[in-house]
C-alpha cells in the first residue's frame, strides 16, 4: 500500500510541475508587457527598473521560472499589488471559506446523490427511475449561477427567510458553524449541491444497476439472502466508485466554486479570483490559481489511493 | 483485364524456385516478450513466447502446428506473417529473405495472407463484405470497381452469393459465413502461402465442417500452400500433410501427420495424443496422461523444456537440451527433439526407442 | 489447375446488391423513435432557427433602450417577456442572445473536437513513447477543474469573446484528446486493423478507412455532451464579465446586468439563465439519447 501510494506521488510530481509552469506562464500570455500585470502604469520609471530587476524579467524565461518557482516553495507567492499584502495570506483566508462551503455543498449533493441514484437502480425504468434520473439530469444541466439568483429572488427577496449575500457577522474573517452564521451557508451550499448530486446520482444509478445485473446477486438471492443481505453487497461493491466521485466533485467545487461566491459574495477563493481579475492584479490571480489547482492535484491523489484501497480488486502492483 | 493481373505478378512464372525449393523456411526464429532490466542490464522475466523455432512448408501442403495454449503457435504464425517483429530469426520465401531488395515488405504480403481466429473481430464492422474484400487489391493499385467485381467473384467462390451477401455488414452474417469472407479477404490478393490461425475454432462442428472442406477445395483449385494451426488434433490430422508439435516456444516434433499421430516419438505427442479421451467404452483412458502443471514460459526449465513432465526423464534430459534431431527417415521428413531418439545422448533409453523404430 | 489470376473480371457482371441499412442510418432511426430526444432536438432547433433568422423573428431592436420604460414586468402590452435594465425588449434579446450565447457555447467544443480527435488518433495510433509524452502533457492540463482552467485563462487573456473561445477550446481539448486516444487504441489492436496491415496498407490508409470510421463516432457523442457544459461555461465567463461586453445581448452577460433587478422584476431577470437552462438541458438529453441510440448494435 505504501509503495503504491508512493508509486502515484512519483507519477503525479511532474504533473504537478506542469501545472505550476501553466500557471507560471499565466502572466505571460496577458498581452501587453508583463510588468503591468505586477505594476500598475503610473509607477515611477525606477521603480518599474527595480520590480524588472527583481521579478527577473530581464532574465531567460526558465530562470524566471525557477526563482519563481523556488519563492513558491518557500510560501512567498507574491504581492499583490490591489491589497499590498502578501499573497499567501490572503489566499489562505479564503481557502478556509471556500473548503467549508465546498465540503458542506458536496456532503449534501452526495447524501442527496446517493439517495437518488440507489432509487433510481434498484427500481430500473420505473415511474421512480424515471424521476430520478430526470433530477439528476436537471442537476447537471443546471446553470449554478443562475440557479443561485434563482433562490436568493425566491428565498431572501421574496419570502425574506434567508440572507441573500456574504457570510455573516465578521465579514470575511472565517465563518464559525454557530446559529448566527448558519443561515448564511444555506443557501450558497444548496446551489453548489446541484451539480454534485446530479453527477453523484447518475454514477451511483450506473454502479447500482450494473451491480444488480451482475450473476453473483442472482447467486446470493438463489441461495435464499433476503433484500437487506443483498443491499449491503450492493453497498459495499459500489461504495469504493462512489466515494472517489465524491472526492472528484469536492476537487471541481474547490476549484470551480468562484461563480457560486459571486452570486453571494462568499468571502472565498473564488470571490478573491473575481476580485483579482477585475482588478487586473496578476500576481493574485496566480498565486489562488495555483493553489487551487495543487489542491486539486493532492485531491485526485488522496483519491485515488483511497480508492485502491477499499478496492481489492484493483491491483497494487 | 487479364493484363493488370499479368502486371500484379499474377502470371505462372511467381514459382521461382521450382518443386524442391520450399516455399516457406524458417529458421532460429526467436520472441520475448516484456521483461525488465535487473540491475546487471540483463532482460528478465520476459515471456520466451518463441525460442528458437525452425520450420519449413513444401509447397502445396498442408503444415498443421499444433500444441496446447500457450506455446507459442499463435505468436509463430504472427512472426511469420511479419505483424510481429523477430528478435532473431532469418524467414526464406521461395529462396528469397523476406525484407531484402529482393522481397520487400509490401511484396511479401502479396504473396502470404492470413485468417485470423475471431471471424467477428477481424471484419471491420464499418465497412460492407464487398469493401472489405475489396480493400486489399485497392491498397496495392487496383481501381475500385475492379477490386470490387474480383470481391463478388471471391464470394461466389467461397459459397456465398454476391447478390445476397455482397452489400451485408458483419453483423448481418452468421460465424461460418463470416469465417468464409475473411478466407475470400485473404485470397483476394492471390496469395501463394496462407496461414490459418485456428481459423475453424470458434465455429459449431458442423459449419466447421464445411468450411474445411471449403478450404480443401480452394487449395486444389488455386494450388495454395497452407499454414493450418489449431489445437484440435482431429482437425488437423484431417487437413495437414506434415504436423509440427509445439511446447512452450519450441518445436518439439515434426513429420507426417499419419505417422506422428498414429506413432509419435516424443513423450509429448504421445502424451498430447492420449489427451483426447477415448470414444471407446470398453477402452476408456483411465489415468491422465500427463503429470504436474504446465510450467511457466516466463522461467522454462533447463535443459529439455517438457522434462518436468516427462515420463521418461533422465538426468541428461535436465542436462542438455535437445535439437531437433536429424530425419528419421520416413517419407517425408520426421525429426525429433529429445534425447531418446539420438543415441548418442546418453539416455538409458535411446537405444532401445532406436530399435523400435 | 485454375491460378487465381484466371478470374476475368469481366465475365462477373455485379448486379446492384440489396440496398444494407448503414450504420448511421440505423443510428437516426433509433434516435428518431426517442421521444425524449425528439423534444430536446426540436427546442434546439427551434433556438436554433429564432437565432439565426432573429431579425425576422424578434419584435423589436435588441440595442434600442428607453429609460423611461425600463424593467416592465413579463406580460406587458409593448413588451411580451418585459424590458431589462435599459428598457430594452427582453423578448428580442434573448431571441438575438441566442446567436452569441450558442456561438460561443457551440464553437469551442468544435474547435476542441477538430483538435482533440487529431492529437488523440495520433498519439493512439502511433503509441509508444510519443503516445506517453503526448498524454502526460494533456493530463497536466487535465489537472485543472475545467472552470478554473477556463476563468484562469479568460483572466489572463482578457475579456472578449474571442479570448472566451479561445480559452473554452483549450479547456476542451484535453477531454476529448483523452477519449480519442482511450478508443483508438482499443481499436488499433482489433483484427480487422492487423488484417488491414497484413494486405499491405500505409498507416494513414488504415486510419482512413477503417479507424476513423469507428473510432469519430464515439468521440462525437462525447463532445456533443461537452456542449452544454461549454454553454454553462461560456455564459458564465460573460456572467463575471470576461466574455462577451455590453451592449451585446448574451445570455449570461444578461444575467449579470440584470442582478440588481431581482428586487425590483425578479421574473424578468431570471429569463436569460432560465434560457441557458433549457438550451444546455436539451443538449444533453439529445445527447444522452445519441449515446443510448448508439449502444445497441443493430
Amino acid at each position: 500500500m505504501l509503495l503504491y501510494t508512493l508509486k502515484r506521488l512519483l507519477y503525479v510530481t511532474p504533473v504537478a510541475i506542469g501545472v505550476s509552469i501553466v500557471c507560471f506562464l499565466l502572466i505571460h500570455i496577458t498581452p501587453g508587457d508583463p510588468l503591468s500585470a505586477i505594476l500598475p502604469s503610473d509607477a515611477p520609471l525606477e521603480l518599474q527598473m527595480q520590480m524588472r530587476a527583481a521579478y527577473g524579467f530581464d532574465k531567460p524565461l526558465w530562470m524566471q521560472y525557477a526563482l519563481w518557482f523556488w519563492k513558491v516553495l518557500h510560501g512567498d507567492l507574491g504581492t499583490s499589488i490591489a491589497t499590498g499584502r502578501p499573497v499567501a495570506a490572503e489566499v489562505l483566508r479564503a481557502v478556509g471559506n471556500t473548503l467549508i462551503l465546498a465540503t458542506v455543498a458536496t456532503l449534501i449533493g452526495f447524501t442527496l446523490g446517493t439517495f437518488f441514484g440507489f432509487v433510481a437502480g434498484y427500481f430500473r425504468d420505473s415511474w421512480l427511475d424515471k424521476l430520478a434520473s430526470a433530477l439528476s439530469v436537471l442537476g447537471v444541466s443546471v446553470p449554478h449561477y443562475w440557479l443561485g439568483m434563482v433562490m436568493v429572488i425566491i428565498f431572501s427577496a421574496q419570502l425574506g427567510w434567508l440572507p441573500p449575500t456574504g457570510a455573516g457577522p465578521g465579514g470575511s474573517s472565517n465563518w464559525r458553524p454557530d446559529p448566527e452564521h448558519l443561515s448564511y451557508i444555506i443557501l450558497p451550499a444548496l446551489t453548489m449541491s446541484v451539480i454534485p448530486m446530479g453527477v453523484i446520482s447518475r454514477t451511483v444509478r450506473a454502479l447500482v444497476a450494473d451491480i444488480l445485473d451482475q450473476e453473483f446477486v442472482q447467486a446470493l438471492r438463489a441461495k435464499g439472502l433476503g433484500e437487506y443481505g443483498v443491499f449491503r453487497h450492493v453497498v459495499t461493491n459500489a461504495a469504493p466508485t462512489a466515494l472517489a466521485v465524491m472526492g472528484l466533485q469536492l476537487g471541481y467545487l474547490l476549484g470551480g466554486s468562484i461563480l457560486i461566491e459571486t452570486v453571494f459574495s462568499w468571502p472565498g477563493t473564488g470571490f478573491l479570483l473575481n476580485a483579482a481579475i477585475f482588478q487586473r492584479d496578476l500576481p493574485l490571480l496566480q498565486g489562488t490559481i495555483l493553489v487551487l489547482a495543487m489542491f486539486f492535484v493532492a485531491l485526485n491523489l488522496a483519491v485515488d489511493v483511497i480508492q485502491t484501497a477499499l478496492d481489492p480488486r484493483i491491483e497494487r502492483a | 483485364m487479364s493484363a493488370i493481373l499479368e502486371a500484379s505478378g499474377a502470371a505462372p512464372g511467381r514459382d521461382r524456385g521450382g518443386p524442391a525449393q520450399p516455399l516457406l523456411s524458417v529458421t532460429g526464429l526467436v520472441k520475448h516478450f516484456g521483461g525488465r532490466r535487473d540491475w546487471s542490464g540483463k532482460r528478465r522475466g520476459m515471456v520466451r513466447a518463441v525460442d528458437g523455432v525452425d520450420l519449413e512448408i513444401f509447397k502445396g501442403e498442408t503444415l498443421g502446428i499444433v500444441g496446447e495454449s500457450g506455446c507459442g503457435k499463435s505468436t509463430t504464425a504472427r512472426l511469420v506473417m511479419q505483424i510481429i517483429r523477430p528478435d532473431r530469426g532469418e524467414i526464406l520465401f521461395d529462396g528469397e529473405a523476406v525484407g531484402s531488395p529482393a522481397l520487400g515488405l509490401q511484396d511479401y504480403r502479396r504473396e502470404t495472407q492470413m485468417v485470423f481466429q475471431d471471424s467477428y473481430a477481424s471484419l471491420n464492422p464499418r465497412l460492407t463484405v464487398e469493401h472489405t474484400i475489396a480493400f486489399g487489391p485497392w491498397v496495392h493499385g487496383e481501381g475500385r470497381r475492379a477490386a470490387v467485381a474480383r470481391a463478388h467473384d471471391l464470394l461466389a467462390r467461397v459459397g456465398l452469393a454476391p447478390e445476397r451477401f455482397a452489400a451485408r455488414y458483419p453483423h448481418e452474417l452468421s460465424g461460418g459465413q463470416r469465417q468464409r469472407v475473411n478466407i475470400a479477404r485473404a485470397l483476394a490478393l492471390q496469395p501463394r502461402l496462407l496461414i490459418l490461425d485456428e481459423a475453424v475454432s470458434a465455429l459449431d462442428k458442423s459449419v466447421e465442417a464445411q468450411v474445411l472442406n471449403l478450404l480443401l477445395d480452394l487449395k486444389a483449385e488455386f494450388g495454395l500452400t497452407y499454414m493450418f494451426i489449431s489445437h484440435d488434433l482431429n482437425v488437423v490430422r484431417f487437413m495437414s500433410d506434415r504436423v509440427m508439435v509445439m511446447y512452450l516456444g519450441k518445436a518439439v516434433e515434426v513429420g507426417p501427420s499419419d505417422v506422428i499421430l498414429k506413432d509419435p516419438r516424443h513423450p509429448y505427442t504421445t502424451a498430447l495424443l492420449a489427451s483426447m479421451p477415448s470414444m471407446d467404452p470398453d477402452n476408456r483412458t483411465e489415468e491422465a496422461p500427463l503429470f504436474g502443471d504446465p510450467p511457466n514460459p516466463i522461467d522454462p526449465p533447463p535443459g529439455c523444456r517438457f522434462h518436468t513432465r516427462c515420463k521418461f526423464a533422465a538426468p541428461v534430459c535436465s542436462a542438455r537440451e535437445p535439437g531437433l534431431g536429424a530425419d528419421l527417415g520416413d517419407d517425408l521428413v520426421h525429426r525429433v527433439a529429445c534425447h531418446m531418439a539420438d543415441p548418442s545422448s546418453g539416455h538409458p533409453g535411446a537405444v532401445a526407442a532406436m530399435e523400435r523404430a | 489447375m485454375a491460378v487465381l489470376s484466371d478470374i476475368r473480371i469481366d465475365t462477373v457482371a455485379p448486379l446492384p446488391a440489396r440496398a444494407s441499412r448503414g450504420y448511421w442510418g440505423s443510428v437516426l432511426r433509433r434516435l428518431m423513435r426517442d421521444p425524449v430526444a425528439m423534444v430536446a432536438a426540436g427546442v434546439i432547433l427551434a433556438i436554433v432557427l429564432a437565432a439565426a433568422f432573429a431579425p425576422f423573428v424578434a419584435p423589436g431592436d435588441p440595442y434600442k433602450g428607453a429609460m423611461l420604460r425600463r424593467l416592465k414586468p413579463i406580460g406587458d402590452a409593448t413588451y411580451w417577456l418585459g424590458s431589462d435594465e435599459l428598457g430594452r425588449d427582453m423578448l428580442t434579446r434573448l431571441i438575438y442572445g441566442g446567436r452569441l450565447s450558442l456561438f460561443m457555447g457551440v464553437l469551442p467544443v468544435a474547435c476542441a473536437f477538430v483538435i482533440g480527435s487529431t492529437l488523440g488518433v495520433f498519439a493512439g495510433y502511433v503509441g509508444g513513447w510519443v503516445n506517453m509524452v503526448l498524454m502526460r502533457v494533456i493530463d497536466v492540463f487535465y489537472a485543472f477543474p475545467s472552470v478554473l482552467l477556463a476563468i484562469a485563462l479568460s483572466g489572463a487573456l482578457g475579456a472578449g469573446i474571442t479570448n472566451a473561445v479561445v480559452s473554452l477550446t483549450i479547456v476542451f481539448i484535453p477531454p476529448i484528446t483523452r477519449v480519442a486516444e482511450s478508443v483508438t487504441t482499443q481499436i488499433r489492436t482489433r483484427d480487422y486493423v492487423e488484417a488491414a496491415r497484413v494486405s499491405g496498407a500505409g498507416a494513414f490508409t488504415i486510419i482512413r478507412v477503417h479507424v476513423l470510421g469507428n473510432v469519430l463516432g464515439p468521440i462525437f457523442v462525447y463532445a456533443t455532451s461537452l456542449i452544454s457544459v461549454s454553454m454553462i461555461l461560456a455564459s458564465g465567463l460573460s456572467f463575471l464579465g470576461l466574455g462577451s461586453k455590453p451592449p451585446e445581448p448574451e445570455w449570461g452577460l444578461m444575467l449579470n446586468t440584470l442582478r440588481t433587478a431581482i428586487y425590483v422584476q425578479p421574473a424578468v431577470a431570471a429569463l436569460p439563465g432560465a434560457m441557458i437552462f433549457i438550451t444546455s438541458i436539451s443538449f444533453n438529453l439529445l445527447s444522452d439519447g445519441l449515446r443510448s441510440a448508439m449502444a445497441v448494435r443493430a
